[in-house]
This record gives structure tokens, sequence and C-alpha cells, in this order.
């Protein structure tokens, strides 16, 4: 009985772990009109209602471009943040750094609220591409420190020698940097992106009619327990589970090569 | 000549990432900050140096009443998510086959890809009067009634403690499987049971793990609105639904914006507290 | 504390490989004993067992006459000073070393006094209060084997210790678990690759390879008169000269051998470098002629020399010549060895 303690801790906690993500995709087929117990039979139709609902596809649609685009800027002002932190020498380095990594010690709630209060005074519109900015904003620090650990001595000389053949700057940055650091590049990439598309709070507070997906299931939340919730968010979680896979495959069989 | 250039095309990389910072997070900050200090005066916002907000927190009952729920909750959810993660953080790293591991923990972790908002919604679910654990309770027998679980400070804590067994899970195997073996078998080795293995090896040099998980926990689950919100209930609100509600209600930035910096200060004191351990220890 | 260890028919299967054959071993009370062997012979797999970190597959332990084949470390009268130390980072010196007196159950007031006294044993008196990453390497090893030795062990099992540390560090730590092993009286069994190291400080050396013993015996007599080709080999440079039984004695490239053969067919005929000497024999020696002199090299106490004996063309030689006077290239020298010197093993296939 003993020996049988960890596994036993390991199932009920698996169980306790994975009894939410079950429940939502089971009664994602429910057939009946409440995704509660008992089961009354299975059938896809709360999939095909939330495919043809036009708001919903929009917010997926909206989502999959805000994580994609705020991802890339994120991406690349990270990448130049840290290319330039930890190539060159400049003064107050510490504090540069400190400043870059800062938005990840606030809570989202605040770094939303206070992007709010400037938009209202600034009188800047509410939209898809405010929501955006403020993704950037969180994303930014992460891609920054992911790359920037990722810029070891190795890196530099095969840059030095690139430079010692001939190349200019741009051609190095382009030719010889980038290509070594795409694992980290595409992991900060990977990760903005779901962490974007994921984001609620931001997204909630910096738009207004066009929403993402989040927010979207959260208006349809106030109208009650429904189905198409489930349908909803075992698609959310089916996507999401591929991009992190995509990521393991992509990150992690390159760094065994 | 040369060196000057490089400093230039340093800042020159450097600047749209630290001008973006300063302008989107810094500003935005300094502004929250000036608007704490502002007061509502009906519709009209008037700027200056008034502690109105601030002395609100010690008069309005139901300010320092959303203070101490979000401390309760947030403690609760650190201690029982550090019980219930360190063992099962444990039972992977020592008896799972190394060779599965990976696939376990990822496994272990994988619920964290479902939307924030909707794994909070399947809670819903799961505690709602006519969802699956009602229906298990009463089917075998142990209730007569549907137990009310759902809208509850017990919902709120149950959905934050799953979402943060998921990560303190992380961080603590991540500190385990970091131990040398030898550390164990030295300790036996000189007669320690299991149990002085684990109390005087094991559980010190895995504190850094569990204070670093803990005080992630600490710090996310004070923030959050959407668990307390989609789970709790109407009857106790955070910090956080406070915010908003100053937010949606009456648009009363300035008392929003001191709560944030209120919550802000409590954030830095639990850092402060934690600063021991988040300095990276020699092992 | 000291005691006998006895192995008996001991073998050990990791899955599909079988890592310890058939090993049986005797050691004495208070003996200094190496496990000797290349990486992968077996030797830390047999010491894991001693020390009961692994149950064998087949096979008794005894320690001290009692049978402590799967018996757990914990309860075992041996402890183990592991490769990487495994000092607790989070305590100080005192308590490191005082850990095993505590699961013990002994008093603070005591057990710092011993610990102390275990530090003072090491040449770490002073420096109870301190924490392992503040030493170096050498000074770790030695907290290692004071703590090892705090609880009074019958046997004390040692893996590769000295493997961390630079060469001058080696030979004195070396010397010391020596001296400190006379002192205790404690049997160790000390496991390396390095037979330089086991020669310095063993009393008795078993060669492994394979999973097999090869060798048994004091280091003298394991380097001039070793059992088998492979330690011969493992133990310091060796000639490999061929040779053949015929009808009546042993036919080398050098003439006839009238020594015993081990079998009948073809025979390895071995010789060490330094037991090359020049001129020609006396009665009882082996004639080897003349052979050129191909390079040689200064080594400080003797000269090394490639040597290729006429008789053999096909043969190079490695000689140890006094290191006054050494010969030029080209230059032509008359060899001969003491019969004693020679030794004669089965050619493996």
């Amino acid at each position: 009985m003993m020996r049988l303690l960890p596994w036993l801790y390991l199932a009920a906690m698996f169980t306790f772990i994975y009894l939410p993500v079950g429940v939502l995709v089971l009664f994602s087929f429910q057939d009946g009109g409440l995704p509660v117990p008992p089961v009354e039979g299975l059938s896809l139709r709360w999939y095909a209602d939330i495919l043809t609902d036009r708001r919903l596809v929009d917010a997926l649609t909206n989502s999959l471009i805000v994580a994609i685009s705020s991802g890339a800027v994120a991406v690349v002002l990270g990448f130049c943040a840290a290319y330039a932190l930890a190539r060159h020498v400049l003064p107050g380095a510490a504090l540069l750094r400190g400043l870059l990594i800062a938005p990840l010690t606030v809570s989202y709630l605040i770094v939303g609220l206070g992007l709010l209060m400037v938009m209202n005074r600034l009188g800047i519109g509410l939209s898809l591409w405010t929501a955006g900015i403020g993704h950037v904003v969180i994303n930014l620090p992460i891609c920054f420190a992911i790359i920037y650990a990722s810029m070891g001595a190795q890196h530099k000389n095969a840059e030095r020698a690139a430079r010692d053949l001939g190349a200019n700057e741009a051609q190095v940055v382009l030719l010889v940097t980038v290509p070594m650091l795409a694992p980290a590049i595409l992991a900060a990439f990977f990760l903005s992106v779901t962490l974007s598309w994921d984001e609620f709070i931001i997204a909630f507070l910096l738009t207004r009619f066009d929403v993402t997906l989040p927010v979207e299931i959260w208006n349809l939340l106030r109208s009650g327990l429904s189905p198409r919730l489930n349908a909803v968010g075992s698609i959310v979680f089916l996507v999401s589970v591929t991009t992190v896979l995509v990521l393991e495959l992509l990150v992690f069989r390159r760094r065994r090569s | 000549m040369n060196a000057r250039r490089e400093t230039l095309r340093g800042w020159g990389f450097a600047a749209p990432a630290l001008i973006w910072t300063a302008l989107l997070f810094v500003v935005p900050f300094a502004v929250m900050g000036a608007m704490s200090l502002a007061v509502l005066d009906g519709r009209t916002l008037i700027w200056g140096l008034h502690f109105d907000n601030y002395a609100a927190l010690t008069e309005k009952a139901y300010l320092l009443r959303a203070i101490f729920v979000s401390l309760e909750i947030t403690v609760t959810v650190t201690v029982v998510s550090i019980l219930l993660a360190y063992p099962l953080a444990w039972v992977i790293a020592f008896h799972v086959p190394p060779r599965w591991q990976r696939l376990v923990l990822l496994l272990t972790i994988l619920p964290f890809w479902t939307s924030y908002v909707v794994r909070s919604y399947a809670w819903l679910l799961v505690l709602a009067r006519e969802g699956v654990v009602n229906t298990a309770l009463t089917g075998l027998g142990l209730t007569a009634e549907p137990v009310t679980l759902a809208s509850t400070r017990f919902a709120t804590v149950t959905g934050f403690v799953h979402f943060f067994v998921m990560l303190l899970t992380l961080t603590i195997y991540a500190n385990l499987i970091q131990l040398s073996p030898n550390y164990r078998r030295a300790a036996m080795d000189l007669g320690a049971s299991a149990f002085q293995t684990f109390r005087h090896v094991i559980l010190p040099l895995t504190l850094p793990g569990i204070m670093t998980g803990a005080f992630l926990t600490f710090v996310l689950c004070i923030g959050d609105y959407i668990t307390p919100q989609i789970l709790g209930g109407n009857n106790e609100l955070t910090v956080p639904q406070v915010i908003m509600v100053q937010l949606g209600r009456r648009a009363d930035f300035p008392l929003a914006s001191a709560l944030a910096i209120v919550l802000m200060a409590i954030v830095t004191l639990a850092y402060l507290g934690f600063a021991r351990w988040l300095r990276l220890d020699r092992v | 504390m000291t005691a006998t260890v006895t192995v008996e028919a001991l073998d050990h299967w990791f899955g599909e490989l079988h890592a310890l054959k058939d090993i049986v071993l005797e050691i004495e009370a208070g003996e200094y004993v190496t496990l000797l062997g290349p990486s992968g012979c077996g030797k830390t797999t047999l010491l894991s067992i001693l020390g009961g970190f692994l149950d064998p597959s087949r096979g008794r332990v005894l320690i001290g006459g009692r049978d402590m084949t799967h018996v757990p470390p914990a309860k075992r009268p041996t402890t183990t000073m592991f490769q990487d130390y495994a000092l607790f980072p989070h305590m100080s010196l005192r308590d490191n070393v005082a850990f095993g007196l505590r699961m013990g159950g002994m008093a603070r007031r005591a057990r710092h006094a011993r610990a102390d006294e275990m530090l003072d044993l090491v040449g770490l008196a002073a420096d109870g209060s301190r924490r392992p990453h503040e030493l170096s390497g050498g000074q770790r090893q030695r907290v290692a084997l004071a703590r090892a030795l705090a609880v009074q062990p019958e046997v004390l099992l040692l893996d590769e210790p000295l493997g961390a540390l630079d060469l001058k560090l080696r030979r004195s730590m070396q010397d010391e678990l020596k001296a400190i092993q006379r002192r205790v009286g404690t049997t160790f069994v000390h496991v390396t690759h390095d037979q330089e190291e086991a020669m310095a400080i063993a009393d008795r050396i078993v060669v492994m390879n394979a999973g097999r013993i090869e060798d048994a015996g004091s280091p003298s007599r394991i380097y001039r008169r070793p059992a088998t080709l492979f330690a011969a080999g493992f133990m310091g440079e060796m000639n490999r000269i061929p040779a053949r039984t015929t009808g009546d004695g042993i036919e080398t490239p050098f003439g006839p051998l009238a020594m015993a053969a081990p079998v009948t067919g073809d025979l390895v005929l071995c010789l060490r470098p330094e037991a090359i000497l020049q001129g020609e024999g006396t009665a009882g020696t082996l004639d080897m002629g003349r052979a050129e002199v191909l390079d040689v090299a200064f080594f400080g106490t003797h000269c090394r020399a490639h040597l290729r004996p006429e008789a053999a063309p096909d043969l190079v030689l490695v000689a140890h010549l006094p290191p006054a006077d050494p010969p030029e290239a080209g230059k032509h020298l008359t060899l001969s060895a003491q019969a004693k010197d020679l030794t004669l093993y089965p050619k493996e296939a």
C-alpha cells in the first residue's frame, strides 16, 4: 500500500488538474441545453453554432491578429534592445536592463489601468490597436530577457569573424546574429503570442467595439452557462496546446541537434 | 572614433524598446500616481495633492475589508498550493522514471493553456449546484441536497489553487531535479531515515524554489480580477474587483489609482519579505 | 572501528549488461585496498554494493562476518566518501561532520566536540563555522573524510576521492589518506583508475576489467609478476614480445627460453622498460642481441628510448636507460634481460 502511495497521489492530483478541462471538453458535446450532468447524448451542434457566430469568429480573428502582430513587435524591439545591451557598452546598462524588465513586476491590471487613463486624457479611442500596444508593453520584457540571456560569447566570436570577413553591420545582424539566435527568437515570439492570445484584463480595459476572444467569452458569460462556451473554450485550448507543441518541437528539437 | 560610433549604434538599437517602455509604461505609471492624488468632484477631475483617496481607505469599511479579503485569500492559496504542489513535484522527480519525467511534467501543466477566463468558467461548471461535484456527492449519497460551492470564497480559492499548483509544481520540480543524488545518499549513508533526510537536507535545499514559487503565487494571486469575479460571488470583493467597480460605475479614476498604488505597495512589501530567498543560493 | 569484508560469488546485472562476474574477495580488517581499473570495469558498482546502495543480483557481502547483503546504507557499518563530496551546502562544516552523530541521537555538545576532533584530524580545526562553498576542492575533500569517519565506521568506502584535484594536491592527499588510515585503523576500500595512485597508497591492489577481478595482491607483486596480460598492461608500460611453444620449450625471436609455459601455442612474453639491461647477459639471462636506437627522450629520472632489435626487426622495444650519457639515435646497443623480470601469458584472441 505504501509503495502505491506516490502513484495514488499522482492520480489524485491529475484528476484535480484535469477536472475542469475534462468537464469543459466533455460538455461541449452535450446535446442538451446545459453544460452540466447528465450527458444527454453527443452532438457537434455547439461547435457549428459558434463557428457560425459572427462575433465569435471575429473575436477569434482579432485575437490572432493582435497576438501575432504584438508578438512580432515585441520580438523585434526586444531583439534590438538585447543586441544593444549585450554587444555594446552603454552607460547605466544595469539601470536600462532594469527599466526594460520593470513591467514584469507589475500586475497586468495596473498596466492596463495606466494606459487607459493616458488614452482617455489624450482622447485616443480604444480599439484593437490600443490592446495590442498594451500587449507589447507586457511582452517586451519577456522577449528582451529571453534573447538577452541567449546572447553568449560564442555568438560574439561568430559576429567578429563575419566583420573580419568584410560584412557591414546590417549584414552581420541579419545574416549571422539573427539566424544564430533563431531558437531564442522563436521561443520569445511564441511565448508572446501565447500570452497575448490568452490575455484578458488589458484587452478588456483597452478595447471597445472590436474585442479579442477572451473578452468576447467574458461577455458571453453574462448570459449564463451554455455548452457554447464549452465549445469555444475547447477550441481555444486546442489552439494553445498546438502552439506549445510547435514551440517544444522547434526549440527543443533544435537544441538537441 | 570607432568606439563612439559603436556606442551611438548601441543607443540606436536600444532606443525603440526604451522609448516604448518609457512612454507606454513609465508615463502611464506616473499618471496613475498623480491621479491617485487627484479628486473627483461630480464629473470634474481636480488635480493636485489631495490625499482623500488614501484617507478613504481607512474611513470606508468596504475598502479596508477588500484589502483583508485579498490578503486572506492570497495567503490561503499560497499555503495550500505549496502543500499540494511539493509532493507532486517530488513524485515526478523521484518516482517517475527519468525518461518519462518531461512528458509527465508537460501533462501536469498542459491545462495552463486553457484560456484563463475559460478555466475559471470551467470551475464554475464543476462546482455549480447542478455540476459534476454535486452530482457525485448526491449520487453517492454523501449529501441529501446539492451544496453551494460556486460563487463562494471556496470556489475562488479552488480556482486559484488549481492554477498555482501547476506553476509551483514546475518551480519546485526544477529545484528538486537539480539536487545531486549524492546528497540523499550521503544522508542515508550517515544513518538518516527517509524523513530525516527530507527534513534536514532536502527541504532546506529546496527552500529557494518554494519561496520563489510562493512569491510568484502571491503577486499573481493578489492582482487577479478574473477568478474572484467569476467564482467568488458578490458577497465579498477583492481589491482588483473593487478597482474595477470604481472604474465601471462612477469612473472614479482617482480612487481606482489609489487602490492600484496600494496593491503595488503590498506587492513591494511581499518582495522585501521574500527577498532573502529570491537571490540565487549557492548549491 | 574496523572489520573484515568478504565478497562471495557476487554477480550483478544492469538489465542486459553483466556488470560484475563472479567476484570473490577477502579483505582483512585494517587493510587499505584499492579497486583499480578502467572506466566501466565495475569497480564503482562493486563499491556501491559494498555500501548498500545497490542490491546485488546474486552473491553475498559479509562485513565482520555478518551477512550485510541486503542491509540499507543507514544500518550498515560502512560510510562512503562520494566523488563530488556531497557536503550539505546549507550547513556549517561542524554540522556537516556532526550530521551522522546527530542521526545517531548524540546530544549537541557531545557531537560538536567530536566533530571538532575530526576536523582537527584532517587539519581544519579552526574552520568549523565556515560553509562548504568557502572552501577549496582539497579542503572539501578533507571535510568529507572527517564526516565519514566521525561515525566510526568499520569500513570506509572512497569513490575516486582524488579525481577532482590537481597533480600536486593529489600526491599530498595520497600521503594524508594513508597516514589517517594508519591512525584510525579502519578498513579502507578506495576506487581509482590511476595505477600510480593505487601503488602509492594501497596495502593490496585489486585490478578489475570488464566485471572481473584480473589480479589481486601487493603493489610490488602485481607490478613485477602480474597474473594476467591485462593487469600487466594496466600497471605500467610493458614490452610485448611474441613467442611460441615448440616441442621441447619456448621459442622467441631472440632464441629459446627455458621457462614454464602457461599453455601450448602462441604466447606473449612481457618485459618492463626498466628491466631491459645494456650489455651481454650472464647465465640465466635472455640475450636480445643488438638493437638500433630509434629515438631518445629525457625524463629526469631516466631516458626513454625506442629500440629496434636486429633479431626482430618488426618489433619496437621501449626501454628506460640511465639518465646520464644517453645514446644518440642511430647508435647500436646490446640488450639483455634477467629471467626473473620475464613473464609469459597466453596470447589473447
